[in-house]
């Protein structure tokens, strides 16, 4: 399991609950991030995890339970806290009329201490932009200016929520690099993702998120260790195709768990060598067509699947 | 590591002037506040400029032997332009307005027919009298001289002045207010401002003290023009005209913030601005007096920040009155003030 934190927690969540009108968005969540720690809320949309982060961002209030983030509390420590958190919202526009120097001007005047304006922008390499308004940048380069503003208060505790959603590839590293230099300064990050490969490339420990609790915890490596198989091999039949007996799929050499996927099946295995030739053999047998087949190394994604039966891009 | 950049300033100082960057990058809303309020008072300023009295119009018909000297007679008086037309032409040019008045005129005497309701028709009645009358040979019984003055500040156009600097500052106040903050909420970015350490106060001051900036050149601008095209009067101090321009923008400030506390749309936000302004517009005697409305809706009118404000720069600007003598249109503002702020305060949405 996950190793403990050993000081005081950075973050601590417990028991939190949060109901809306019609969904109830927080069941009881609890978490423990240590200080250094780059941690992240892995779950579909709609699992909670904005209304968590919110609620440690001290945006909305929990219905009941404890947030404490560097040993304080949002009902006596307010103004302390605002200084010492760096906040990057999900979806924010920025004012399209000032330029990214006016607007990370603005922000550095909020905060008591904090590094310098050019600093910053050097930091999220927008040093060529500084200039420019923020209505003509690309998403991208609007996404390391929302993370600029975010660190320019120099925060002890950085929450970024979904801060690579909607981004090229491109972008997405570019941002990801920043993050991971950020992380170097022993500075806490709480992250919330849906992307698998964002919180294996960033996190430390993540927290898999659905139906507002933590139903997984753990660093990648042991999440991905707990599904006892390294590899997923995927196979697609074509329509109105005989079903396939689980227990005959699961018989198959080397074959961990079997479950079926939408227009086929899901096979979680420990070599790949000795399940492919078999499975294929199966299917001669039984006079099935193959139209797909692709293998990859087990994810996150692949825990996620094994946990809930759903997959993250379904929900 | 701190930041010791001089140009660093204060975090009220940085919100006012990033207000000022984002209002004068765009375009449209200078002109709307500049451009429109001059542009209102110039044609409003030519259309009821004080001009001489219009030459009316009036017929003589074609019946009897003195319809020749009674055209003549009449034609010796400037303000009357006569013609001579057969009796169903002459009734036909009545009937539609070319002509204010007939004259039948046969030996013995004179008859007139005109519409009694209107003022122009009863005018020319007068006039048409007199010219015949002086014309077949009565004297005046006294000497008399006329001299003609124009008064300022009885005039449409000093009328109209108060009226839209009236306007302008509900206008600048409303949609100065309202149409940013709720821009700003509906971008999410009010809800990551409240995220950081930015003093909630120091927000709203950043928009009620940049508004007052742009009041203040939008009213220089617009009385200034109209004094100098128009000779509006300016009888009562600045002091007391300052007041007033001041107590009026913090109160429609307060009724713009009320308007935009809870909105989450631009369109929801339009909406209840108009819903506000509409009956103002209407009502609290921008263009003509409201004591044209009914007696029973006056306590109502009166009421209303619009009329408030109007009545007392019209007071100040055209009578003369000080500060004393505005104090019921100012405690009418002043409650507004606090009516609307103590409200919104309390129920703003700052996510």
């Amino acid at each position: 399991m996950a190793t403990a934190p050993v000081s005081t927690p950075a973050l601590l969540v417990e028991d939190l609950q949060k109901r809306y009108a019609d969904v109830h968005a927080v069941r009881g969540l609890g978490l423990s991030v240590a200080s250094g720690e780059c941690f992240g809320l892995l779950g579909p949309n709609g699992a909670g995890k904005t209304t968590t982060i919110e609620i440690c961002e001290g945006l909305l209030a929990p219905d009941s339970g404890n947030v404490e983030l560097l040993g304080l509390h949002w009902d006596h420590d307010a103004s302390e806290l605002r200084e010492r958190l760096g906040i990057q919202l999900q979806e924010t526009q920025l004012a399209d009329k000032l330029t990214v120097e006016e607007t990370v001007r603005l922000f550095r005047s909020f905060y008591e201490r904090g590094r310098t304006v050019d600093e910053v922008i050097s930091l999220v390499q927008l040093d060529e932009k500084r200039a420019a308004r923020v209505g003509k940048l690309s998403g991208g380069q609007k996404q390391r200016l929302a993370l600029a503003c975010a660190i320019v208060g120099d925060p002890d505790l950085l929450f970024l929520d979904e801060p690579t959603t909607g981004l090229d590839p491109q972008s997405r590293r570019q941002l990801w690099e920043l993050i991971t230099e950020f992380k170097a300064h022993g500075r806490t990050i709480l992250l919330t993702t849906h992307y698998m490969d964002e919180a294996e490339m960033l996190c430390d420990r993540v927290a898999i998120v659905d139906h507002g609790q933590v139903i997984a915890l753990g660093t990648p490596a042991e999440l991905i260790g707990s599904l006892g198989a390294e590899h997923v091999v995927e196979f697609a039949l074509p329509p109105g195709s005989p079903v396939i007996d689980d227990a005959k799929l699961r018989a198959l050499a080397g074959v961990h768990a079997a479950r079926p996927l939408a227009g086929g099946y899901e096979l979680q295995v420990g070599a790949l060598h000795r399940t492919v030739p078999a499975l294929l053999q199966l299917l001669a047998a039984e006079h099935l067509e193959l139209t797909q087949l692709t293998t990859h190394s087990a994810t996150l994604e692949d825990v996620f699947v094994s946990l809930t039966g759903r997959q993250l891009r379904d929900v | 590591m701190s930041d010791h950049d001089p140009e660093s300033r204060s975090s009220l100082w940085q919100l006012i002037t990033v207000r000022f960057k984002e209002y004068s990058r765009e375009p449209e809303a200078l002109f709307w506040s500049f451009g429109f309020p001059i542009l209102l008072a110039i044609g409003l300023g030519i259309a009821f400029r004080s001009k001489p009295a219009d030459v009316t119009h009036v017929a003589v018909a074609n019946t009897g032997s003195r319809a020749a000297s009674v055209a003549a007679w009449i034609a010796r008086d400037s303000s009357l332009a006569v013609e001579r037309l057969s009796p169903d032409s002459a009734a036909a040019a009545l009937a539609t307005g070319r002509v204010a008045l007939i004259v039948f005129a046969d030996s013995a005497s004179i008859h007139y027919r005109y519409d009694n309701t209107r003022p122009d028709a009863r005018t020319a009645r007068y006039l048409v009298d007199n010219a015949v009358q002086r014309g077949a040979g009565r004297t005046d019984v006294l000497s008399v001289s006329d001299e003609h003055v124009e008064e300022r500040g009885s005039r449409y156009i000093d009328f109209v002045v108060p009226g839209l600097l009236g306007m302008t500052i509900m206008g600048g106040g409303i949609w100065g207010l309202g149409f940013p903050i709720v821009d700003q909420r509906r971008k999410n970015l009010l809800k990551r401002l409240v995220a950081t350490p930015m003093s909630r106060a120091e927000y709203l001051a950043s928009y009620l003290l940049s508004r007052l900036v742009l009041l203040t050149i939008e009213a220089v601008v617009l009385l200034g023009s109209s004094v100098l095209l128009f000779g509006v009067p300016m009888r009562g101090t600045g002091l007391a005209l300052v007041v007033i321009v001041v107590i009026s923008a913090l109160a429609f400030g307060g009724l713009g913030l009320l308007i935009a506390s809870r909105a989450r749309t631009i369109e929801g936000v339009s909406g209840l601005m108009n819903l506000t302004m509409l009956p103002m517009w209407v009502l609290s005697g921008v263009f003509f007096s409201s004591e044209n409305f009914p007696r029973v809706v006056q306590p109502f009118i009166k009421a209303l920040p619009l009329t408030a404000s109007i009545d007392a720069l019209r007071a100040n600007m055209l009578r003369g009155v000080s500060l004393p003598g505005l104090w019921p249109e100012l405690a009418i503002l002043a409650a507004w003030i606090v009516i609307c702020f103590s409200i919104a305060l309390r129920i703003f949405r700052w996510r």
